[in-house]
């Protein structure tokens, strides 16, 4: 995803003279393509991102589309007020990255893990909060967002994510997708671990239990119009999935989208997350995923418990 | 726990050279990142748990003793091995580092899971201001332990350092140190170049702290510094220690990919055989 995001910026910064990648110190051969086509729109801004994400609103706010990247706690936690006040008050066309969110660097510690930073950017008016599923779904997102009239905020994976989306006319923002049918249960989640749902779709179908996947893009705005297709199925049960904490994000959404509905329509939503502690006993993000029970296996586990 | 006035610099060259090479062997076999980070800032390091800390491995929750925090945490494989040689844990403890779960990975953990660890850094900027709340916390407390912070160059990037340099100078906090391993580079360029890093020594002058500029890797330069550090008694103080990042194996010295690379088996081998007959 990474390497899908360098360079669409840099098919992006060809066309748009307005548009500025500002950096933290990371990311280090990686924009090569991007400083070559457009030198004078690439900014290291060194290992500041309270400065940088300021910063970025003082371009928007002067007619720039500045676009800013650096791993997730740093694009977003650390810099928090920034966030709010020059993004989101100032509605400044700012595009903030977030890389190897989750728990893409689930061996660098809690430090560098990112598992409240869509629950917390949700409740800032105005700033809308993506998780692509794949490049594809990237691609899609980081266009408009450059182009939109406000902040978002996109969370992306690190390298190597497979392509999960076959519908590739219908991505964007506030897009739901479904990636696999099914009629049973209904899965709905963000990001690249609906790999891990599609999986275990496979798995269940195999056992004669019938799981479909879809992808939301992203948790605000939610796709009001997927979700009340998706009811109208009438599902035993959603379930909802995302590489962040139980709290306050994906599931969360959908608990409250679904309180808004009349209680003879409602469904259950079980939600799984990341639960609500720190992680110090650390390995690789397969070995974290599987601990904490969002690989498939868990995700199995948790529909046969349902 | 008192200060010895003889110090044996063989034996902490010999220290010090017994920890690169674990150091580049546990960064090729567990691929540990940041290996150039640690070679850096191991001389200092090792001085500091040798000669300098008042501290006792055994009994690393004494409220009396002395704090290091290593506020550029992605240096924490020098940490890890310096703690095991100091004999806060076994050495053997340091066989599942990079596996999975351990506590041993590529930033310290929150305190209470490896002993001698004070904070949990990596994310940067954060090490400094905690250790100024450390020094205050023995101020209030009228306890005479000291607090030690090591700082990268690219880590001065960072306002929350110069939030708590001005802060430290202005409530004159002396018993605080901090070094800066001022290694020239930060992870993806030079840091003079990034930033306007210069002049980096009257930088933290003019933020009130004594400031003394040495060689990161002469033990005696160190030593001078750090005994004039706990003679002052109104400023902290600040040592620029100019060092070279992946120092001790000639073909990562002051190359920057090191920053990130982890040694194939040919350069592991290499850089053995380089640090053996080294002194
Ligand atoms: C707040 C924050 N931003 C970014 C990073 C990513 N990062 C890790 S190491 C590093 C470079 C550090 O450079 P320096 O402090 O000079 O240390 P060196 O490795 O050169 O010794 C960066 C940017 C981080 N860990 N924390």
């Amino acid at each position: 995803m990474r390497d899908a995001f360098a360079k669409e910026m840099t098919n992006l910064a060809s066309k748009m003279n307005n548009l500025v990648l500002l950096s933290g110190d990371i990311g280090n051969r990686m924009f090569d393509e991007f400083k070559k086509t457009a030198p004078n729109q690439f900014v290291n801004c060194g290992i500041a991102e309270a400065n940088m994400m300021s910063m970025a609103s003082g371009l928007a706010l002067s007619g720039m589309r500045p676009v800013v990247y650096t791993i997730t706690p740093f694009t977003t936690t650390r810099c928090l007020e920034q966030i709010k006040v020059g993004a989101a008050y100032h509605e400044a066309p700012v595009v903030i990255i977030g890389t190897g969110s989750g728990l893409s660097y689930s061996e660098l510690g809690p430090t560098h893990h990112s598992l409240e930073d869509m629950a917390i950017l949700r409740s800032i008016p105005g700033l809308r909060v993506l998780a692509p599923a794949d490049k594809n779904e990237l691609i899609a997102q980081l266009r408009e967002a450059v182009k939109f009239n406000g902040p978002t905020y996109i969370r992306i994976g690190k390298k190597g994510e497979p392509n999960l989306h076959t519908n590739l006319n219908n991505l964007g923002i506030c897009q739901g997708n479904l990636l696999r049918e099914g009629d049973q249960y209904l899965l709905l989640g963000v990001g690249p671990i609906l790999s891990e749902a599609i999986e275990a779709s496979k798995i269940l179908e195999e056992q004669g239990i019938s799981l479909g996947v879809a992808s939301l893009g992203g948790i605000k705005p939610i796709d009001d119009n997927f979700l009340k297709s998706m009811l109208k199925k009438k599902f035993k049960a959603w379930i909802s999935l995302e590489e962040h904490g139980i709290i306050g994000g994906l599931g969360t959404a959908l608990l409250e989208w679904m309180s808004e509905i009349s209680l003879d329509k409602r469904i259950r939503i079980k939600r799984i997350g990341v639960p609500d502690k720190f992680i110090h006993e650390l390995g690789n993000q397969i070995y974290t995923r599987k601990k904490l029970g969002l690989d498939s296996t868990g995700i199995i586990n948790t529909i046969k418990s349902l | 726990m008192t200060i010895k006035s003889q110090v044996n610099f063989s034996n902490l060259d010999q220290i010090a050279r017994k920890l690169r090479k674990r150091l580049v062997k546990t960064s090729s076999s567990a691929k540990i990142p940041h290996l150039g980070s640690c070679l850096s800032c191991l001389d200092l390091l090792v001085y500091l748990y040798w000669e300098e800390l008042s501290i006792n491995p055994k009994d690393p929750a004494n409220p009396d003793r002395d704090r290091f925090l290593l506020s550029k945490g992605h240096g924490a494989p020098v940490l890890f091995q310096v703690l095991a040689e100091r004999g806060y844990y076994s050495i053997n403890r340091l066989e599942d580092f990079g596996k999975p779960g351990s506590v041993f990975h590529e930033h310290p953990p929150k305190p209470g899971y490896i002993p001698g660890v004070e904070a949990a850094t990596g994310s940067l900027g954060h090490g400094l201001p905690m250790a100024l709340g450390m020094a205050l916390a023995a101020r209030i407390l009228d306890k005479s332990y000291r607090c030690y912070a090591i700082l990268g160059d690219g880590e001065c990037n960072e306002g929350s350092i110069w939030e708590a340099a001005m802060l430290a100078s202005g409530i004159k906090l002396s018993d605080l140190t901090v070094i800066i391993d001022f290694n020239k580079w930060q992870a993806t360029g030079r840091s003079r170049e990034i930033m306007t890093l210069d002049p980096l020594a009257s930088k933290w002058e003019s933020f009130g702290w004594h400031v003394q500029e040495i060689n990161g890797h002469d033990f005696y330069q160190i030593k001078h510094a750090l005994n004039n550090a706990r003679d002052e008694k109104n400023k902290p103080s600040a040592i620029v220690a100019n060092t070279i990042k992946g120092k001790g194996v000639s073909f990562m010295e002051d190359n920057n990919n090191w920053h990130y690379k982890t040694p194939n088996e040919q350069e592991l081998n290499s850089a053995i055989k380089e640090l053996e007959v080294s002194q």
